[in-house]
Formats: structure tokens, C-alpha cells, sequence
């Protein structure tokens, strides 16, 4: 679904990525993690098209998507969400995930201008996906008509789930979705991810510094440590690597 | 208002009048409107006239600074191009369209002109923001300005002595009393807002503030810049240019320097005052924008009794309460009349239960 081939990024002197290769597979959840300036987020951005890659490629559904602006990569069904959160903080929270539905709709300006007729209908038909697949299914019916500003950490990080959510995506990118959340919050954010997998099939991409959650919910996993890749494979595989447990859980510890 | 989670209806729920003082007060305009058209003296028809034109194009550049974020200090030059347009157009086609329907022909053709040369000052936008564009755009209305006085134009356009304008004509009615224009104007205007307002609502307009508010998130969400960016140059340079247009057949003559940097500014205070990104900002803004004027002429007629010698005094106080007005409402009300409005209709709201 989307394949990452020889991936290599640097910022003047940094290098932030050297030839990271790897696979998302269809309808799985791929973890990728590493410590802290390990390269991940810079991954994320050079997947969603703000860092334009010194080298390597990226692919989607087979195709190079490399020299595509992020709205385009969008466009194609790439969704994702930020380390710290970039939620619309002056709209509410029913208006942020509405703008998740942009490339689903097809109203135009002149249809815009009028509204009834096709921007209308549009526009209630959206609702009422919104409402079913992603409100009820997030359980924030109770906050729809909150600003952003009003809520609560845990909860933001669940709006921008359901912004990224609301465009339907084939392939979901969450970056460090459970930092700085209590234990039952994540453990609710875990179910959550499962929950969109099981029920959507999407593609899961997801960053995150919390080692046990993604032990637990990854089929596959990638580790990054100062821009490389140390290693790739399934939790246990992992977690028995030997690179692994000293850059890694050695750091951590 | 408070209770806004119950979803009896999603339709009921999107509405735009969706409370009673809304609704109330959309309905009470219309009628103060019709009634104003009938029994206001011709002093009041001129100043609503006034009011009318300027809202149309304070709506537009709502569209682009209030909702898109993106700053502008060239505007006049689309309400230039709008009423150049309209009267160039009027006298390339006489005896080649029947009169009473020049206007239908004419119309759309002025606001699609100003919408394309919006485009291009838009342009820069996908580069710079704030200061930058702002400096952008105040260089293509010079630019305009320029070209309209230039002597090898002046056939067309008539140079810097201006050019007459035609009355509008809808279908053999000849709108040549203010009164008559005043009711084209009053309908426009209502229809522009309008317009703005559902625009805001739908797919679009959410784009054009999500690009405002975040233009990375707005992108990973699909919207593309380059064509949102250029999309809101064009629209609010259509409203501006529709303004022009309505400055033409209202004015007898129009003259370049009508649509200088003064009237940029003007848009831009008439919006601060009144509330950016919000739907009756414009019209808040472009009631006080214009009266405020005409109320320092009245008491300056009253404190000096009205002897000629103190005209001359009139000028420069308009020029400082206007300075004034806009730095207090930058500094202490930046979000406007409509953030007034706001704050008194969320108590109304409450009463009696608590203080708002
Ligand atoms: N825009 C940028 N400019 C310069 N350096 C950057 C930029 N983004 C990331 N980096 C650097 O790249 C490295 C990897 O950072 P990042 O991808 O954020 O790591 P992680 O998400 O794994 O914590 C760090 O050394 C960081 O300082
Ligand atoms: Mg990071």
C-alpha cells in the first residue's frame, strides 16, 4: 500500500533519514519508533510531501508519488495526524472534522454561492456521514459544537483522528497519538486505532515513542535510531534484536 | 445557542438563521429596507447609496482578508476595473445591443474581467503573506491607476479627467433617480452577502479558513493552495468589481483618482471596524465608515453656525476621527463591531438566568 524505498533526508549538516526502506501493508498497522530525534516525524513529513527527500521514493497503491504536493498525496487518500496536534483552534470541533470531508466533496464556487441545491445537499450528506463514521464512532457527540480551545489535551488528539478520519483514507498516518495522555486515554486511543482498522481495513502508519502500545497493536514494526534504520520485522522479532535493545530500550532506560 | 447538541434535524441543525434573533433581524432589515426606499428623503437615499456600493465590496474583501487571511491594500483597483469596465463596455456595445439589455451583457462581463485580473494579483500570494502582499497589491493598484490616466488610453478611458457613465437600463427601465439605483444597490448588496454567507458554510469557504487558520493542515487535508489562494483574488476581486460596476451607473462621471489608495484603505478600515471574518462585519463596518463623515459635517455646522470660513476645518477632522476610530478599534475592540454585537446578544440570551 505504501512502500518507502531508500529514503535518505538531510537539513545542512543533520542527517535526519539515510536509507530507510520499508513496507506498510495493506489493512495492517506498521509501528515505527525510535527515540527522540530519531527521525521519525521527519519521515512522516517527507511521506506526506512537506520534505522533499535527497534520495529515494515514495510509493502509494504502486504509485511514485515523490514529486507530490502534499494536497495532491491527500487527494490520493493519505491522512495523517501531528506530533502536536494542528487542529483549526478558532472553528469547532463539528467544522474541523467537516474539513476532513474536502476531497470527498465536489461543490463548486458557483454552487457555493447559491448553496441550495447541489452544495446543500452536499453539505447534509456530509453531516450525516460525519455524524455515523466518525462522531458516534469517536464518542465525542457531546463536544461537536465545542471550539477546539475548550477541550482537553486527550480529547483534541481524538478530533484530529476524526479530521483524518472524516476523509475516508486508505492509508491513516498517526504520529505519536498517545504522547503526553494518562493511561486510560491511551488505552481508549489504542482501542480506537483497532477499532478503525478492523472496521475500515485502512492502513496504519503509526509513530509512536510508547513501546508497549505499539508492541501491542503493530504487526509490523520499522526502529529508527539517528536516522538509520536498526531494524525491521514483527514485535517479537524486534524486541529480541540485539541493535534494538541497546539504541533503544538502552536510551530509554 | 447553548444547547446545540441535540440533532433533531441536521438540516434544522445547518441552517444559517438558526435563532430567532437571526431570523428576526434579517426579516426586520428587509422590511426597514423596502420601507427606506419609499419614505427616506433623498440626503438619506444617497448616504445608503454610498453605504450599499461600499458593502459590496467590503463583503469581497471579507472573502479574501477576513476568511482567507490574506491582506490587501489594493482593492480600489478592482472597484476601478468594475466601474472602467462597465462604462467602456456600455460604449463599445451601444447600437450593437439593444439598450434595456446592455446590462445583462455588460454586468457579468465587468465582474469576470475584475475576477481574472484578480488572478493575477493574487499571484504573489503564493509566495508572500502579510506585509509583503500587502505591498504586493498596493503596487497593482498604482499599477491600474496608472494605466487608466495614461494619455494613449485616455480614448477609452477617458485620462485623468475621468469618463461619463451610463444609467443602468433593465430592460427599458432607466434607473436615473438615486431612489431607483438605490433599490439595484439595496438587492445587490443583499444578494452579495448572501452569497458570501453560504459560501462560508459549504466547502469552500471552510477551505479558504482552514488556510487562515493553518495553511500546512489545511494542505494535508487536501486543499491546495495555489488554487484556494488564487480562487479567493478572484471571487472578492468579483465583488469589488461589482461595486465599481454599481459606482458607475450610480455617479454620472467616474474619475481614476476615485480609486486610489484611499479607497483600498477605506475597505480595509470599513472592515476592521466592523469585524473581519465575519458576516455582518461589512455591514457594521460600512454604516460607521461612512456616517461618521457626515456626522462630523453636521456638528460642525452646529458649533460654527455654519459660516462658510470653517468649511475648510471639515476636511481634516474627517481625516482624524477616521485615523482615530481605526486605532481605537485596533487596539481596543480588533475583532470589531460584530465582537459587540456579539457580547450583547449572548446576554440577551441568557437573561434572566445570569449575566452574560
Ligand atoms: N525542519 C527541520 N530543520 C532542521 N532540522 C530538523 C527539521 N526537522 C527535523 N530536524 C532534525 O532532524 C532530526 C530528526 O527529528 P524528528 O524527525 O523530529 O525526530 P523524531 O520525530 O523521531 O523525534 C533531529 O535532529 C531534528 O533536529
Ligand atoms: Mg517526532
Amino acid at each position: 500500500m505504501l512502500r518507502i524505498e531508500d529514503l535518505h533526508l538531510s537539513f545542512g549538516g543533520i542527517k535526519a533519514l539515510q536509507g530507510i526502506s520499508f513496507e506498510a501493508r495493506p489493512g495492517e498497522i506498521t509501528g515505527v519508533i525510535g527515540p527522540n530525534g530519531a527521525g521519525k516525524t521527519s519521515l512522516f513529513n517527507a511521506i506526506s510531501g512537506f520534505y522533499k527527500p535527497d534520495r529515494g521514493r515514495v510509493f502509494f497503491d504502486g504509485q511514485d508519488i515523490t514529486g507530490l504536493s502534499p494536497d495532491r498525496r491527500a487527494e490520493l487518500g493519505i491522512a495523517r495526524t501531528f506530533q502536536n496536534i494542528a487542529l483549526f483552534r478558532g472553528m469547532t470541533v463539528l467544522d474541523n472534522i467537516k474539513l476532513g470531508g474536502h476531497t470527498r466533496l465536489k461543490t463548486n464556487v458557483w454552487q457555493a454561492l447559491r448553496y441550495f441545491g447541489a452544495a446543500q445537499r452536499e453539505e447534509l450528506e456530509l453531516r450525516r456521514d460525519i455524524e455515523e463514521r466518525v462522531i458516534n464512532f469517536l464518542e465525542i457527540d457531546h463536544i461537536r459544537k465545542y471550539p477546539i480551545t475548550m477541550l482537553p489535551y486527550g480529547l483534541q488528539k481524538r478530533v484530529e483522528l476524526g479530521r483524518a478520519l472524516a476523509m475516508q483514507p486508505k492509508v491513516l498516518m498517526l504520529d505519536e497519538p498517545v504522547a503526553g495522555m494518562n493511561r486510560e486515554e491511551t488505552a481508549d486511543m489504542a482501542r480506537f486505532i483497532l477499532d478503525v482498522q478492523e472496521q475500515f481495513g485502512t492502513t496504519i502508519l503509526l509513530v509512536e515513542h510508547d513501546m508497549h502500545m505499539v508492541m501491542d497493536i503493530c504487526s509490523h514494526i520499522v526502529v529508527l535510531n539517528f536516522g538509520q534504520q536498526i531494524a525491521s520485522g514483527t514485535p517479537a522479532e524486534v524486541s529480541g534484536n540485539q541493535d534494538v535493545i541497546e539504541a533503544y530500550l538502552g536510551a530509554a532506560a | 445557542m447553548i444547547n446545540g447538541n441535540l440533532k433533531a434535524s441536521y438540516a434544522a441543525d445547518e441552517r444559517v438563521l438558526n435563532n430567532t434573533y437571526k431570523q428576526t433581524f434579517v426579516y426586520g432589515m428587509m422590511l426597514a429596507l423596502a420601507l427606506f426606499a419609499g419614505f427616506a428623503n433623498d440626503y438619506m437615499i444617497l448616504i445608503a447609496c454610498k453605504m450599499g456600493i461600499l458593502l459590496i465590496a467590503v463583503v469581497g474583501v471579507n472573502i479574501l482578508t477576513g476568511y482567507t487571511g490574506l491582506v490587501s491594500l489594493g482593492h480600489g483597483a478592482f472597484v476601478a476595473i468594475g466601474a472602467y469596465s462597465v462604462t467602456m463596455l456600455e460604449n463599445g456595445l451601444t447600437g450593437i445591443v439593444p439598450e434595456s439589455l446592455t446590462i445583462f451583457v455588460v454586468l457579468p462581463l465587468a465582474v469576470a474581467i475584475t475576477a481574472v485580473v484578480g488572478v493575477f494579483v493574487g499571484l504573489p500570494s503564493l509566495r508572500v503573506k502579510g506585509l509583503y502582499l500587502a505591498v504586493a497589491t498596493l503596487a497593482a493598484n498604482f499599477i491600474v491607476i496608472f494605466l487608466i490616466e495614461q494619455d494613449a488610453f485616455a480614448p477609452w478611458t477617458g485620462g485623468v479627467v475621468g469618463i461619463n457613465t451610463h444609467d443602468a437600463n433593465i430592460l427599458g427601465w432607466v434607473l436615473d433617480t438615486n431612489r431607483e439605483m438605490f433599490v439595484l444597490i439595496a438587492v445587490v448588496a443583499f444578494v452579495s452577502l448572501l452569497a458570501a454567507q453560504n459560501l462560508i458554510r459549504t466547502r469552500v469557504g471552510r477551505a479558504f479558513i482552514a488556510i487562515r487558520d493553518r495553511d500546512y493542515s489545511a494542505e494535508i487535508l487536501g486543499i491546495s493552495l495555489l488554487r484556494y489562494k488564487l480562487t479567493s483574488f478572484a471571487l472578492s476581486a468579483a465583488y469589488c468589481g461589482l461595486a465599481g460596476a454599481m459606482f458607475a451607473y450610480f455617479y454620472s462621471r467616474i474619475l481614476p483618482e476615485q480609486f486610489e489608495l484611499d479607497l483600498s484603505l477605506e475597505l480595509v478600515a470599513a472592515l476592521i471596524v466592523g469585524g473581519m471574518g465575519r458576516t455582518m462585519g461589512p455591514v457594521f463596518g460600512v454604516m460607521i465608515i461612512v456616517m461618521m463623515p457626515e456626522v462630523i459635517k453636521v456638528f460642525a455646522a452646529y458649533f460654527t453656525g455654519g459660516d462658510a470660513a470653517s468649511a475648510r476645518y471639515i476636511a481634516p477632522l474627517q481625516e482624524i476621527a477616521f485615523g482615530l476610530l481605526l486605532v481605537f478599534f485596533l487596539l481596543k475592540e480588533p475583532l470589531g463591531i460584530n465582537h459587540i454585537t456579539d457580547r450583547i446578544l449572548r446576554a440577551a440570551n441568557r437573561w434572566p438566568f445570569a449575566r452574560g
